[in-house]
């Protein structure tokens, strides 16, 4: 476990995500560096409400999340919260707002917290939150891959039986036909398919 | 192109973000020499941020969230102007049965009339504390919105006190009409289409529209950090010039269809053509048994002066903040609200202005109760109304 001098590491911590894995991660690059009271919430229901009632010192949440709206009203109604809050973590801070925002994160944090205990926790999150995107990206560009090969066998498929082609004869044909349009195959694939179906 | 560079403009999928939807769409911005990237945003803090930091150029924002902007209120302090507005009205208040049919039974004349409704409101509310019940709860989408104080302005004209005897909560757009269905809110108030869609499920009956309460409410404008108009001023112009081809494009009735077919995209609003029409039309179903009503007014983008934008407007939306608490009553304050709103640019670009036409009221807000709204002694004006913070 590594800590850094001067962070309060028993600051309570709520990450507020509808994502359960990128919100595991979140939590567990916190513990990881030291903090020991993190809460996740998932239901966006009542939101406010269980954040009155955890009464965190810092709540991280998702860009994507529409219930970042939500938050914005305990900037309204001080008698019903305990401490005013503070959103971001300077009002100055232009530069640390841009990189949380360009991760896809805001973070709320109570009035008073030192500004380089937040920055330790927003930095800990946008890692956190880059690791998340890349691996959800690759998970995308693996899930396209296998949707193309799907579409690819079905496209060798029709032109197999329509012109009595072998396999390796089909997948010729339309690789010749993606490099003469200047297409993906996938795509040209995509177009027998469609032209199947309306031929039928 | 613009030397490159492509511009990044933020919108909510709504019915008022049509004008700046079409102007890229139609490619009005194209034919300007714009290269523009419309970035569908899922909050208006995100906007917001989004806006303030840079990583938007422009975007399609909340009225009172660009005078909130300007003038430090809840975030970061940055000046926002707005050289054109994206439209006057256009939200509703929807109420779940429930609710409309207590409202219906304690309804002294008719629930059209919002005197009628705000009181029948009085009563059910009334009648739920002397059973121990709890206070209704109302679904707005943001603090500094229109449609919280379009609510407020409503019920508390009724007697009805917003942060004593109800409870007023901010719920995102989207999650509106799954939490009318499920009782966590038994009535909320909203732009196009959500109100719709509620009725459409059956799950609720639109009770007014905003249009019924307020002549005149300016609801979003085509908001830009003010120091980058100034840095790019002739990038502004273009901008705001596609803007006014875009707002007399949707209103020429005969584009209806492609306009309406444009916003259902799944990149904008996507929603049913139809509904859109319904919205544009402002011919609207209002209760699940099928009745219509109709209203000329229930959401103007580029007639009746719309797009201008109205300094009074900005003045009577920052007397809102000051009637809420959210805001001191200053004249510094009042004249940076109302230097947000910049007709003066809107004639420099689009060319001088006929002042409004006769249909519009005279104080330019058009209230359906009280005292004419005087933005030159806001604090007098707001003496007027029993039900106020202090």
């Amino acid at each position: 476990m590594s800590t850094t001098p001067g962070i309060d590491l028993s600051l309570k911590i709520v990450i507020v995500d509808e994502s359960p894995v990128r919100s595991a991660i979140l939590e567990e690059g916190l513990r990881e560096a030291g903090f020991t009271e993190v809460i996740r919430i998932a239901e966006m229901q009542n939101l406010l409400a269980r954040i009155y009632q955890i009464d965190p010192d810092v709540i991280l949440i998702d860009l994507e999340n529409p219930s970042r709206d939500v938050l914005e009203q305990m900037f309204q109604v001080s008698r019903i919260v305990k401490r005013p809050i503070a959103m971001f973590v300077d009002q100055s801070d232009t530069a640390s707002i841009q990189a949380s925002v360009d991760a896809g994160v805001a973070s709320y944090i109570v009035d008073g917290l030192k500004k380089e205990r937040i920055k330790y926790i927003l930095d800990t999150c946008i890692s956190r939150f880059n690791a998340f995107a890349k691996l959800q990206e690759e998970l995308d560009r693996t899930r396209n891959a296998l949707e193309e090969r799907k579409v690819i066998d079905r496209a060798k498929g029709i032109l197999m039986s329509a012109k009595k082609l072998t396999e390796d004869q089909a997948y010729a044909l339309l690789r010749s036909t993606a490099m003469k349009e200047n297409k993906k195959i996938a795509e040209i694939a995509q177009s027998v398919i469609t032209a199947a179906e309306m031929f039928k | 192109m613009t030397g490159g560079k492509r511009l990044r403009i933020g919108f909510i999928p709504l019915a008022d973000a049509t004008a700046l939807m079409i102007a890229v769409d139609k490619g009005f911005t194209a034919q300007e020499g714009l290269d523009v990237e419309l970035v569908r945003e899922v909050s208006w803090s995100n906007v917001r941020d989004k806006l303030n930091i840079g990583l938007f150029d422009a975007a399609h924002l909340l009225a009172p969230v660009a005078i909130a902007s300007s003038l430090g209120l809840g975030h970061v302090k940055v000046p926002i102007i707005a050289a054109f507005g994206l439209g006057l009205n256009g939200n509703a208040i929807t109420v779940s049965p429930a609710l409309h049919a207590a409202m219906k039974d304690a309804a002294e004349g008719d629930l059209t009339d919002p005197m009628v409704s705000a009181r029948a409101l009085a009563r059910v509310v009334m009648a739920r504390r002397a059973r121990g019940e709890e206070p209704l709860t109302f679904g707005m989408t943001f603090p500094y919105s229109t449609h919280n104080y379009h609510l407020r302005f409503w019920m508390a004209a009724g007697g009805v006190d917003p942060d004593q005897d109800v409870r007023l909560i901010v719920l995102p757009p989207p999650y509106m009409v799954e939490s009318l269905a499920n009782n966590h809110v038994d009535a909320f108030c909203v732009g196009a289409p959500w109100n719709s869609v509620a009725v459409d499920l059956g799950i609720g009956h639109i009770l007014h529209f905003v249009s019924e309460i307020f002549q005149r409410a300016a609801e979003k404008v085509l908001a830009v950090r003010a120091r980058w108009a100034e840095d790019n001023p002739d990038v502004f112009r273009k901008l705001v010039h596609a803007h006014g081809r875009a707002a007399d494009f949707v209103e020429n009735p005969d584009n209806r269809d492609e306009v309406a077919s444009l916003l259902s995209a799944p990149d904008r609003i996507a929603v049913a053509p139809e509904v859109i029409c319904r919205t544009l039309d402002g011919r609207l179903k209002v209760s699940p048994d099928g009745s219509y009503r109709a209203s000329d007014r229930y959401l103007l983008i580029g007639r009746n002066g719309a797009a201008r934008p109205d300094p009074v407007q900005a003045a009577w939306l920052y007397a809102q903040m000051v009637r809420w608490g959210q805001a001191l009553m200053s004249a510094e304050a009042l004249a940076e609200a109302k230097a947000t709103f910049r007709p003066d640019l809107y004639d420099e670009i689009l060319g001088p202005q006929q002042d409004l036409p006769p249909s519009e009221p005279a104080d330019r807000v058009g209230a359906f109760t009280g005292p004419a709204f005087d933005p030159d002694n806001i604090a007098a004006h707001l003496d007027g109304w029993k039900i106020r913070r202090r």
